[in-house]
């Protein structure tokens, strides 16, 4: 009977390499209860519960239209500025959600990994995923909006979900770096704030990528939140779709920075408990 | 490795001392980081909390860890639970190990009873449909029915032990590692988690049980280990290692009242030596007679009465009788540069549990020499006269019925 049963070995040695995916799938319940459980607390004990969901991207929208849009009047790829910069908003607090949740995650799951084992990475996977669903929440705004500006978009929406995952695979893979460097240094989380408000703007939230001189513009890409966001527009509003090369730029800095961050993350995470 | 489920070899853990922080900079990391091998301040400030563990756990083998705070079972606890790594030797796991560390992880205040058993279950490793498969057991063993859906933060404390205990108590791993959870709860609750594991443990399960209650260990577990300064001191029938752990503890506080250093009073004399036994040198137990004594010694010579006192406290920290000669009750005198007092109970009331005492020592009416917790000790099951069964309460009392 024994013989069927799983053999697992412990050892003091640590090894550079990829986190152990069949595990991790193995755990996909648990991840599915952390995320749900993320989010029926979210806005537990709130008046207004789950519109802050809708409230927060709404009133950023406003602030921004009037100051950047009417007074700052920047440029919006001739599309109505709060549209322009709605489009940008749903997958930019998508990001910066999940950053600073993720970041914030192995600190604020941390009591419960000191008594039980589970595959470390669901801590910041779980974080990042339960961003989302605001996420989704919000874009009945976007619709309504573009109901009310009469923007129709063409087949170019079936894109969108992809330009959300390269959105939520930056986030984790930011998240996977500073969440481990967090437990050490809690440097991280004072610095978050400051960092997402650095960050939005050298990403065309507030203006269009049409505004960044030729010269700089690979520079610009790296950022890989840049294609996100120019993606995410395209395909809703149809106009100035993102050239392959800024998008293929893009998409390698977070394959690095996702690839890197597994490596450091694994490695990182079997003490992990003994550096909190 | 043939029939054993849980195997360690040479396995080791080091801490370092103080923190992270101030031995573990930023650049320590960069370089570590660079290099690949740790800095060599990592040698300096540290300690092995655990060093060269080796033992095999048998099929079915129930295990108990004992050993005072600080030797290394928590952390012994930790590698197995995988919680952490050791840092030299391998263990090796066959089949699933359920650890429970504490009891009720990952309940979140704002679900409900319903929402955290599912929580607290997944996160102990069963599926939700095994969760679901046993829900009814669980909730009837939880014994807080009503407050399903009523969130976790309204209820007492009592309440969310026993809904953690119960989900714990459902696990059905192949090795199950269990820290203290007996401690909490009110005594009908932990006979029921007793009766839990006992149940656990003739089912053939492999169970691995840390405890200070010497009783839970004995009556549970085939096998003891006991850890001294993070390494096995003895491995044997839990009887065994029991009673010889609990000599030991009683002569280490013998040993080192002398040496310590906080305490009070003008140190004339000094109380240098401290023991409580039984009548046979045995650890004191109910119902037996017990001999508390103290060893004094001056530097210079000295006469006079001494007035000696001896202050037990429960677990709880709670004074629960003060023995002393004073106030006519037996007058000593001190003469020449030692000596020696004896306090003897005929019959031990107290009940079987971890006790601590103050002693403080008068002569001439001034404080001579005085050390809080100046010795803990255990007290054994025995037989105060209305048999082992009636242990309810603090301490026993003669009585006589009509």
């Amino acid at each position: 009977m024994q013989k069927h049963l799983p053999l697992v070995t412990i050892t003091s040695q640590k090894k550079w390499a990829l986190p152990d995916v069949r595990e991790l799938w193995s755990f996909r319940e648990l991840l599915w209860i952390l995320v749900t459980r993320d989010i029926k607390i979210r806005y537990k004990q709130t008046a207004i519960g789950i519109l802050w969901a809708l409230l927060q991207p709404l009133l950023t929208m406003v602030v921004f239209s009037v100051i950047f849009g009417k007074l700052g009047n920047l440029p919006s790829d001739s599309v109505p500025y709060p549209v322009f910069v709605m489009t940008a908003l749903l997958p930019w607090q998508l990001f910066t959600k999940a950053l600073t949740q993720g970041s914030a995650s192995m600190v604020t799951m941390g009591g419960m990994m000191g008594k039980i084992y589970f595959p470390r990475l669901i801590a910041p996977l779980s974080s990042v995923l339960s961003g989302a669903v605001d996420f989704v929440i919000a874009l009945a705004i976007l619709i309504a909006m573009m109901f009310w500006y009469g923007v129709v978009p063409g087949w170019e929406i079936m894109l969108a979900p992809l330009f959300v995952l390269l959105g939520l695979a930056s986030a984790l893979a930011v998240a996977l770096w500073l969440s481990a460097i967090n437990a050490k240094y809690r440097d991280v989380q004072q610095a978050m704030p400051f960092l997402t408000q650095i960050w939005m703007f050298i990403t065309p939230v507030i203006y269009p990528t049409s505004m960044i001189p030729q010269g700089w513009k690979w520079l610009f890409v790296l950022n890989p939140m840049v294609s996100v966001i120019d993606g995410f527009r395209w395909s809703l509003l149809g106009v100035r779709p993102p050239d392959m090369s800024s998008l293929l730029i893009s998409s390698l800095s977070v394959l690095v920075l996702l690839v890197t961050g597994l490596i450091y993350f694994a490695r990182f995470e079997k003490n992990f408990v003994d550096s909190l | 490795m043939t029939d054993s489920v849980l195997s360690l070899h040479g396995v080791g853990k080091y801490y370092q001392l103080g923190g992270m922080q101030p031995y573990h900079t930023l650049r320590d990391t960069l370089t570590e980081l660079v290099t690949g091998r740790k800095s060599s301040q990592q040698s300096k400030k540290g300690f092995w909390a655990l060093h060269d563990i080796s033992f095999d756990l048998k099929q079915g083998e129930v295990l108990g860890i004992v050993g005072r705070n600080g030797a290394g079972k928590s952390t012994l606890l930790k590698l197995l639970s995988r919680i952490t790594t050791p840092d030299e030797g391998r263990i090796q796991i066959r089949g699933r190990i359920g650890s429970l560390l504490e009891v009720g992880t990952g309940f979140h205040p704002e679900l409900t009873g319903r929402e955290n058993i599912f929580m607290n279950g997944v996160l102990l490793g069963m599926t939700q449909r095994e969760i679901a498969r046993k829900f009814d057991e669980i909730v009837a063993f939880s014994g807080v029915e009503e407050f399903l859906d009523t969130p976790v933060k309204r209820y007492s404390s009592g309440m969310r032990v026993r809904l953690g205990f119960a989900v714990a108590a459902h696990l059905d791993p192949e090795i199950l590692v269990v820290d203290e959870v007996l401690a909490v709860g009110d005594a009908e609750f932990q006979r029921k988690c007793l009766g839990r594991m006992n149940a656990v443990a003739s089912e053939g399960r492999t169970v691995l049980f840390v405890s200070h209650q010497m009783e839970a260990i004995q009556s549970l577990c085939t096998r003891a280990i006991w850890l001294q300064s993070g390494q096995v001191k003895q491995d044997g029938p839990a009887e065994s290692v029991v009673l010889s752990y609990l000599a030991s503890t009683t002569k280490d506080a013998i040993s080192e009242i002398g040496s310590r250093e906080d305490r009070s009073g003008q140190g004339k004399i000094r109380i240098t030596g401290l023991s409580i036994a039984d009548d046979e040198n045995r650890p004191p137990s109910t119902g037996r007679p017990a001999r508390i004594e103290f060893s004094l010694s001056s530097e210079a010579p000295q006469q006079g009465a001494v007035i000696a006192r001896f202050a037990i406290r429960d677990g709880m920290d709670k004074v629960l009788a003060l023995l002393t000669n004073e106030a006519g009750i037996q007058e000593l005198t001190f003469n020449g540069d030692a000596g020696q007092v004896v306090c003897t109970i005929p019959k031990l009331p107290l009940m079987p549990g971890e006790y601590t005492a103050d002693v403080s020592l008068w002569s001439n009416g001034y404080l001579q020499d005085k050390v809080n917790r100046a010795i803990s000790f255990t007290v054994m099951t025995g037989d105060y006269g209305a048999g082992k069964g009636h242990q309810v309460g603090v301490v026993h009392l003669d009585q006589q019925w009509s």
